[in-house]
């Protein structure tokens, strides 16, 4: 049967045939596609990698920012109580001196006033004797007449003294 | 698959078409192309005979046409030892004949399709950056099967030397499927028979063979010489003889499968389709009827056959595979 039997004549054309298929594909063809699919399997999985990595490093970022954030929160807290509390602290400065101030204006007023005061106390004392010497010149001038009464008098004159001296 | 051969012959004599010669004229090789034959006459395409007889003879097929005589050649009726083939008319005997047959002409011009087709792939990784850029067109319809075949078959069955063999092995793939394809269908440059031909398959075997055998290592053919079995095995020679004889039955075993396979499909097909003219003088009802039957029955043959002529290229290039990784194997002491 010639089914069976192989033709030379074809084996001969046939190994010709995929003799020049397998050496163009092997050395133009399938080499090139295959290193060119592994190159990009390759890259694939690197880049897969590469993003794993990247994810892991921005969670780790995310949280240090995180924490970050919490410690700049209570930094800020610390600091606005320290503010508060040295803002408390001088307004209370203030008001002592302030009040130590007024204190001391007050009492220098005070004394300031109690020197006037004196002042013119002295000056009225002295006008009122000079005033009362010169009453007292003219009166005795003009009374020294009648004896009874001016002795008297005088005498009066130097209880009320002596009086006046005592206080 | 083409008109029926016989088709002509039956409208003449009013006779039954002749199934052997329908269906051998489909499956055979020929030194011609037969396209259709049209109201009698036949549309061919006459092909170059190169024959080795006295000297060099070229000519056109078409000098021997039915069954003329041209130089001292002729073709061989049927009946005859070398039928359909071109013998020595003097004695009957077959000179060295390396026409360039339907055969020869489908491989050639299937071959340039697969090889076109491999290049303009090839063309696009080359011309372009993968690391930026998805295939399209071409590359986009070959790289999924390409690493289909290399990276589920190749580099499974041959292990960690793959890289050398691919090429081999893709081709093997690529070849027999695109010849697989051409052959199913009917109209020319297909519909020629090739990979359901024995000296095809027997030189893709014969390629394998080679592969497996010329690249064995130490361990491979220490198994075959000297496995490792009881002595009394080795000294009378019994397991080196079985290893020897597994050699050439690996290839066989693959040569046998293809052939086969795709020489039964076409077979399948030719039978079904030639229901409409066995049936043509029995009145149109059945005639009618079984022609409906037997388009149906061939849709779903030919539907068949896509999913055949997928599978034999696989499974050729996964045995050969497996055939080439048993050549590569480490023993168990090395490994371990």
């Amino acid at each position: 049967m010639s089914l069976i039997t192989p033709d030379i004549g074809l084996v001969f054309w046939m190994v010709v045939i995929f003799g020049v298929v397998f050496f163009i594909l092997a050395k133009f063809g399938f080499p090139i596609i295959t290193r060119s699919v592994e190159k990009r399997s390759n890259h694939i999985r690197e880049s897969l990698a590469q993003a794993e990595k990247a994810r892991l490093s921005v969670e780790e970022a995310a949280l240090q920012r995180q924490q970050m954030l919490d410690e700049t929160r209570t930094e800020q807290g610390r600091i606005l109580q320290e503010a508060s509390r040295e803002r408390d602290a001088i307004i209370a400065d203030g008001q002592r001196k302030a009040r130590e101030e007024a204190a001391e204006i007050l009492r220098s007023a005070r004394a300031e006033i109690a020197s006037e005061k004196e002042d013119a106390e002295r000056d009225l004392r002295a006008r009122v004797s000079a005033l009362s010497l010169a009453v007292a010149e003219k009166v005795m001038r003009k009374d020294l007449e009648s004896d009874k009464e001016q002795i008297s008098l005088l005498e009066r004159f130097a209880d009320e003294a002596s009086q006046a001296q005592m206080n | 698959m083409l008109l029926p051969w016989g088709f002509s012959a039956a409208a003449q004599e009013e006779s039954d078409i002749n199934m052997e010669e329908y269906l051998f004229g489909h499956i055979s090789d020929a030194y011609e192309w037969h396209i259709a034959t049209w109201k009698g006459e036949e549309i061919l395409i006459p092909l170059p005979c190169i024959v080795f007889s006295d000297g060099v003879k070229v000519f056109s097929s078409s000098k021997l046409e039915h069954g003329a005589t041209y130089e001292g050649l002729r073709i061989a009726p049927r009946g005859e030892a070398h039928e359909g083939k071109i013998v020595r008319v003097s004695d009957g005997s077959r000179p060295f004949d390396i026409s360039i047959t339907k055969n020869v002409l489908g491989l050639i011009f299937d071959s340039i399709l697969l090889i076109v087709l491999i290049l303009l792939c090839s063309r696009w990784y080359r011309r372009h950056d993968v690391l930026k850029e998805a295939p399209g067109g071409i590359a986009g319809l070959l790289e999924p099967v390409i690493v289909m075949i290399e990276q589920d078959v190749i580099k499974d069955a041959v292990g960690p030397e793959y890289r050398k063999y691919s090429p081999y092995l893709l081709t093997a793939f690529f070849f027999i499927l695109i010849n697989n394809l051409m052959g199913i269908f009917p109209f020319f440059p297909g519909g020629a028979n090739i990979t359901g031909n024995i000296a095809v398959t027997l030189v893709l075997a014969l390629f394998t063979f080679f592969m497996v055998n010329l690249f064995g290592n130490k361990h491979y053919w220490k198994d075959i010489l000297w496995p490792d079995v009881p002595l009394f095995l080795k000294a009378i020679p019994i397991m080196p003889v079985i290893e020897i004889i597994g050699m050439f039955t690996k290839p066989f075993s693959l040569m046998i499968r293809l052939f086969a396979n795709m020489l039964a499909g076409h077979i399948m097909l030719l039978s079904t389709i030639a229901v409409i003219f066995l049936t043509a003088k029995m009145g149109p009802v059945l005639n009618g009827s079984l022609s409906f039957v037997s388009v149906l029955f061939g849709i779903f043959l030919d539907c068949l056959e896509l999913l055949v002529a997928f599978i034999q290229a696989y499974v050729f290039t996964m045995l050969s595979s497996v055939f080439i990784g048993l050549a590569h194997q480490h023993s168990e002491k090395e490994t371990n």
